[in-house]
């Protein structure tokens, strides 16, 4: 018979103990790797989707909205700036890549975006069916979009108005028709459902007249009117030039020198009616504040980690003391003491053992819950992912852990006096 | 084969204990009888190599125990000698045929199960094997602490109060099952006992 059969018979013998040590084990284990987990796949996630931008212009307001709404389509727009205002950013020679993105429709909660090719591109989204769209109201989809909304190609749809699903308004005479379905990117594209700048405007177009019915997100555009250079201006410009009166959401730069980044913010906050944010700031600044969430709670799950090292060095005490006479007679049968050592250490790690699998599955089970429900809010899918390095450091930081507390706890077996244990009643 | 010379022990703040020297060949048999306190569970260990001599010395099969290493008194003591203790111990998460088991194993790593079934046949415990050890009865756990001091074959069989909770019938069996086992293997056998109706089986007997 093997020693190892033995330590897992001692540890299976009493339950209760095993159960709370081992509850406080997969307690912390699951905390800790859930968090690391959700952190590390967030900010993942959010670095990939900013990745091919530097900066985005938009209508004045918080620049994190901005970012937000602009690149990773979560928030609502701060609103609107004007084709026109744009046009010498889109030739400034410290810009590589300038891509006008608008938006404020949406179907069954997924947005559509008016955008150009371009912006695909940066996002290496490659069409997997169908093709590109090449006129007004053709439309292809994002993977996870596709699937949700169960889209085919030639399929066709009514958009909504507003940024999420309500039974408002629909444009109902601008059927969208789905003419290519990406690939998979991993990114917000997969969320998206895109189309031509014209689509947005002429959806809007003709819902009415007048420039208030650009307002293309309903009630979050108000701070859109308050940064217009003023209507007579405005209506100057109309009959010459119909660009010069569009408007798009937003305009995503890519810069040639990394001179833009030092100068062209501060030129536009300081002399245009437009904001310019970075979204690689922004998304550290508020990484920054979910960290100190993540931390707080990885200190939770550390303290748990602590009382269930505490709790398996006292089960173990109680039960060498429990087994005295058990681990003399081991001795009697010609057992070395430090074989006996080797027995209560092994208890120890296979209960750490057992404790960080379980842990480990039950924040992995954790992650799904929680990509559940980011999905169905947000759009996010987080990734069910194997174990990772940090993790089998994690899972060596509780061997050690074991390890300690056993060798403690049985620092009793060298002072045992077999004849004298085993004499005892 | 056991051979003990001039041994003695002191307890704190009691008198020494002498003790009258010990000669067994192989396949013979000793009777210790006397009093309590008289040291017999003490001799037991000594001759058991858990409990150093204050003065004198032990040999078993020729080997002195003095002279040997911890690990090789231990590889011995596993090997060769067969306890029966007076209170039983067993492993209590292991069910009989495990504590067996878990005995045959140390230190020459065998895993006879005949040998178990057999042993557990002559003790009456065959139904008893897969059961839990603190689900004996008194007499059952007797016979089971026998069968740990004999199922691996020792050289020296050291056995307190064998019988001191069985019933007639199973006193002569055990009585018997012991001698059988020191022949066939060739073993010593020490038996420590106040049991009258063991006293009458056995001519070699020396009184402390």
């Amino acid at each position: 018979m093997k020693l190892g059969y033995l330590a897992f018979k001692n540890m299976v013998s009493k339950p209760l103990n095993l159960l709370l040590s081992l509850l406080l084990l997969t307690l912390s284990v699951a905390l800790v790797t859930f968090v690391l987990q959700l952190s590390g796949q967030l900010g993942g996630q959010l670095n990939k989707n900013i990745a091919p931008f530097d900066m985005v212009v938009g209508a004045k307001g918080s620049p994190l909205q901005l970012v937000l709404s602009s690149v990773l389509h979560v928030d609502v727009p701060t609103g609107n700036i004007k084709l026109k205002e744009i046009a010498t950013l889109q030739n400034h020679p410290f810009v590589e890549e300038a891509i006008p993105v608008s938006y404020g429709d949406n179907y069954k909660g997924y947005r559509i975006l008016g955008t150009k090719p371009d912006y695909l591109d940066s996002y290496e989204a490659s069409l997997g069916d169908g093709r590109l769209y090449q006129k007004s109201f053709e439309v292809v989809v994002g993977s996870s979009a596709r699937s949700k909304l169960n889209l085919q190609l030639g399929d066709t749809f009514i958009s909504s108005h507003g940024l999420v699903e309500s039974a408002g308004e629909g444009h109902e005479d601008h059927p969208f028709e789905v003419v290519g379905i990406l690939e998979p990117t991993g990114t917000v594209v997969d969320q998206l459902l895109i189309s031509n700048l014209e689509s947005v405007w002429e959806a809007h177009d003709h819902e009415g007249e007048g420039h208030e019915e650009h307002d293309q997100e309903g009630e979050h555009g108000h701070g859109e009117h308050e940064d217009h250079d003023g209507h007579d201006h405005h209506g100057e410009h109309e009959n010459h030039q119909e660009d010069e009166t569009r408007e798009i959401t937003s305009l995503l730069i890519k810069f040639k020198s990394p001179l833009g980044m030092v100068q062209l913010p501060r030129f536009i906050n300081e002399n245009t009616t437009m904001q310019a944010a970075l979204p690689g700031f922004e998304i550290n600044r508020l990484m920054g504040l979910l960290g100190a969430g993540a931390s707080t709670i990885n200190g939770i799950a550390l303290a748990i980690l602590l009382v269930s090292g505490l709790s398996i060095f006292i089960s173990l005490l109680k039960t060498i003391r429990e087994r005295r006479q058990e681990l003399a007679l081991l001795r009697t049968y010609g057992l070395r003491p430090q074989e006996l050592l080797g027995l209560a250490l092994m208890e120890g790690l296979f209960l750490a053992c057992i404790g960080f699998v379980l842990g480990w599955t039950l924040g992995r089970i954790g992650v799904w819950g929680a990509s559940q429900y980011m999905q169905a809010a947000y759009g996010y899918v987080l990734q069910v992912r194997g174990p990772e390095p940090t993790e089998l450091y994690f899972m060596a930081i509780i061997l050690a852990l074991a390890f300690v507390a056993s060798i403690l706890a049985s620092l009793s077996i060298f002072k045992l006096n077999v004849a004298k244990t085993l004499s005892d009643v | 084969m056991i051979e003990t010379t001039n041994l003695a022990y002191t307890y704190n703040g009691s008198e020494a204990l002498v003790f009258p020297d010990i000669s067994l060949t192989p396949g013979k048999h000793l009777l210790v009888v006397g009093p309590s306190g008289a040291g017999k569970t003490t001799l037991l260990y000594m001759m058991a190599g858990l409990l150093p001599p204050e003065k004198g010395s032990i040999a078993i099969s020729g080997t002195e125990l003095n002279s040997l290493t911890r690990k090789e008194l231990y590889k011995l003591r596993g090997e060769h000698v067969g306890l029966i203790f007076q209170q039983y111990h067993f492993i209590h998460s292991l069910n009989v045929s495990d504590n067996l088991r878990l005995r045959q194993s140390f230190p020459t790593n065998s895993n006879d199960k005949r040998r178990r079934e057999e042993l557990a046949k002559r003790l009456g415990l065959t139904e008893y094997l897969h059961k839990k050890t603190n689900t004996l009865s008194q007499g059952q756990q007797q016979r089971l602490s026998i069968a740990l001091g004999l199922i691996h074959r020792p050289k020296l069989i050291l056995a307190d109060e064998p019988t001191s909770n069985l019933d007639d019938v199973n006193c002569v069996k055990v009585v018997n099952l012991l001698k059988e086992e020191a022949e066939i293997c060739e073993s010593s056998l020490v038996i420590i006992t106040h049991d009258l109706r063991v006293m009458s089986h056995f001519q070699n007997q020396i009184k402390l």
